[in-house]
């Protein structure tokens, strides 16, 4: 930290360069530790002759509710998906709420309604929580805590820590990017474009379960905020390697493709909830996202790019015109309070 | 995506180049002035479909970059005012004024609001009415007119508390500035979404005083492509004029009720631009009849005298003289997620394009 008169930005918490800053150069200076040092979206930890997987998320969502779904829908999608990319079966999740003074009873019941009815769906239970209520302005209307544990199995232990990542992998996604930031956006902004997105928001823990036991994946991760560039450029930085995505084939639905070109975004940017990279050899990734297809919530899954040897540390784009620009991760505050 | 995919397309790109490879002949050095240009050269790599005796140099025409340092020193002022709430489009916020920026004060408490509209600023001022709205208003003549018509409705409804802090500016006059300054252009790719307000007439005397070449161009590559060979035919055969090869969204005489709009509330005004010093007749001043509105005029604050960052070369990339490969803050002490100049700031700056698509 530079200087005393620094302060936090909203930046500070956008999922891209400004966090990652942050957490390197203070939470992780200060609470550095083997497990936490991994930096995986889920702690991995051994209890006794089990391995587990632990991890938390805070859910600060304006609007509360959204097309696709609601801050409760979405506080457990989230740490379901933490815990199921990191190779676990979700088991038990605690929810938390700081709620303000005010808010209107009716709902917050639709908001439990739907975080009973999605724990139900992703087979997980709501095990234990908290209750806070503070003054009204003090905080905006609701904030959920939720935390998680999963069990691992063996032979999935890795799948969060890129291991054996090698030129030639393919990088495959179960459908369009973007979704989520966009419907958000286009929720609270009021811009009344006449467009339908809808968040993607969902628990992928079953597809992922069917996957890891059918084939072999090398990486795993859900691109949520900051997007699909920066988990790309975490991975790129970890392995030492390049990755090249190629923009045609990169499944992405009318509607967010043009918000974005009138906002001026990049789809690659832009967070998901319902999304998950995967890592694989080009023979198993054939057969994954044959795999993935045939699940709902993969339907539109692709191949968008592969790992190469040229670039090593840089995220490049094939764009359709057939020039190629770099894809960073994304540096300030793009869209906060999106998750 | 309608409208869009047609304009992209890879072949009509090619054929485009061979086309231009097969015709140019001599050194040409073209200006983009648009930052919207400057970006979608970068971001579809068409540097590398030109043939090398064709050079495109980026110009002033990133409002957020042109901005001086003045005018976000004052905006920064009027932000720790009581009962103020400053709103902005979003690139503003993160320009470093002499000392902090709006990003930074709005952290220590100040109110500063992401508009995508300005008439969102005006909803903000009718939802606030024991509070001061200033909405910062910067772009050229595609967004100064949205301005004005929001002032004419402030005054319609007679909301009191909106005010304009106008840093609005005109494209001409810095271009001719630069030719005058001599710095070597033989052609202009001049803004379409400017030309679709004011028309074509604007860059007459470019082309019959200074002997340049304008094409008021679209925004997808095939456009900024064809109009890359508009230019060079022109420039080939000597014959230098303007030509709009943006034809689907610019009429010759522009839109005209965009202008009276224009003329009711603007007036032009000698103004400051970053790097570039004071340029006559290049900037939009309220005029004295709607003056209840300008924030120039009912603020009364203390700005002291700006000072430009330290080794920062915005003014000289601005002019087309260099490039941001030739700072030795870029890519190194200047970065989008700590930028020294506005350049790298805003998403239409030179350097924030050149570091987000450099290779």
């Amino acid at each position: 930290m530079k200087n005393r008169e620094n302060k936090i930005l909203l930046g500070h918490g956008s999922g891209g360069r400004m966090m990652h800053d942050l957490i390197e150069n203070l939470f992780l200076k200060h609470f550095s530790n083997t497990i936490l040092d991994e930096q995986t979206d889920a702690a991995i930890l051994n209890v006794g002759s089990e391995e587990i997987a632990f991890t938390t998320d805070s859910f600060v969502i304006d609007p509360l509710f959204f097309p696709g779904g609601n801050i409760g829908k979405l506080a457990v999608c989230g740490t379901v998906n933490d815990l199921a990319v990191s190779g676990a079966e979700p088991l038990y999740i605690s929810v938390s709420m700081i709620i303000e003074e005010g808010f209107l009873m009716q709902e917050l019941e639709v908001i439990v309604e739907s975080l009973a009815a999605e724990a139900k769906k992703a087979g997980v239970i709501i095990v234990t929580g908290d209750t806070k209520v503070v003054n009204k302005g003090k905080c905006d209307k609701l904030f959920i805590n939720t935390a998680g544990i999963g069990r691992i199995k063996k032979e999935n232990r890795f799948v969060s820590k890129a291991l054996d990542i090698q030129p030639g992998d393919v990088i495959i996604i179960n459908g369009t990017i973007g979704d989520h930031g966009m419907a958000v956006m286009n929720a609270r902004e009021s811009f009344n474009f006449r467009t339908s997105v809808e968040s993607d928001c969902a628990s992928l823990n079953h597809m992922i379960s069917e996957v890891l036991g059918q084939s072999s994946v090398k990486f795993m991760r859900d691109p949520t905020r900051g997007g699909v560039a920066t988990v790309l450029n975490e991975l790129v930085e970890k392995t030492k390697l390049g990755i090249e995505l190629d923009e045609s084939v990169m499944p992405v639905t009318s509607g967010v493709k043009a918000m974005c070109e009138l906002l001026g975004f990049d789809p690659l940017h832009i967070a998901n909830e319902g999304k998950v990279l995967i890592v694989a050899s080009e023979k198993d990734g054939n057969a994954i996202l044959e795999l993935l297809k045939k699940n709902e919530l993969g339907l539109k899954s692709a191949i968008i790019g592969r790992v190469v040897s040229d670039h090593p540390g840089k995220v490049v784009l094939k764009n359709e015109t057939g020039g190629r620009r770099i894809v960073d991760s994304l540096s300030g505050d793009q869209l906060p309070r999106i998750c | 995506m309608k409208y869009v995919d047609e304009y992209r397309k890879k072949d009509l790109i090619l054929s485009v180049s061979e086309k231009l490879k097969s015709i140019s002949k001599k050194e040409i050095v073209l200006m983009e002035v648009c930052g919207g240009h400057t970006m979608a050269i970068h971001r579809f790599g068409l540097h590398s479909l030109l043939p090398s005796n064709i050079k495109l140099i980026s110009g002033p025409g990133c409002p957020v970059c042109v901005s001086s340092q003045h005018f976000i020193d004052t905006a920064m002022a009027y932000s720790k005012l009581p009962g103020v709430i400053i709103t902005t489009y979003g690139d503003l916020i993160r320009v470093p004024g002499s000392t902090t920026s709006l990003e930074k004060e709005r952290a220590n408490g100040s109110d500063v609001r992401i508009i995508y509209s300005v008439l969102d600023a005006l909803e903000i001022a009718k939802k606030n009415p024991e509070k001061r709205v200033v909405f910062l208003g910067i772009g050229f003549e595609t967004t100064a007119p949205l301005t004005a018509a929001a002032i004419l409705q402030a005054k319609k409804e007679e909301i009191p508390n909106f005010f304009v802090l106008s840093a609005h500016k005109v494209m001409p006059p810095v271009m001719k500035a630069l030719v005058d300054e001599g710095v070597k252009i033989d052609g202009f790719i001049a803004p379409g979404h400017v030309s679709a307000i004011t028309g074509t007439a604007i860059y007459d005397t470019l082309a019959s005083e200074c002997g340049l070449g304008v094409v008021i161009s679209g925004f997808e590559p095939v456009d900024m492509m064809h109009s890359v060979l508009m230019l060079t035919k022109q420039l080939e055969s000597g014959t230098p004029k303007v030509e709009v090869q943006y034809q689907r969204v610019v009429q010759h005489d522009g839109n005209k009720i965009a202008q009276q709009i224009l003329e009711n509330v603007f007036e032009l005004r000698d103004d400051q631009w970053r790097g570039l010093g004071t340029i006559p007749k290049s900037g939009l001043r309220i005029r004295e009849n709607l003056s209840a509105f300008d924030a120039e005029k009912h603020f009364k604050v203390d700005v002291p005298e700006s000072t430009e960052p330290k080794g920062c070369i915005c003014g000289q990339i601005l002019r087309g003289l260099k490039t941001p490969v030739d700072c030795g803050l870029f890519a190194k002490k200047c970065t989008p997620s700590d930028p020294v100049g506005a350049c790298m700031v805003s998403g239409e700056g030179t350097c924030a394009t050149y570091y987000k698509y450099r290779s």
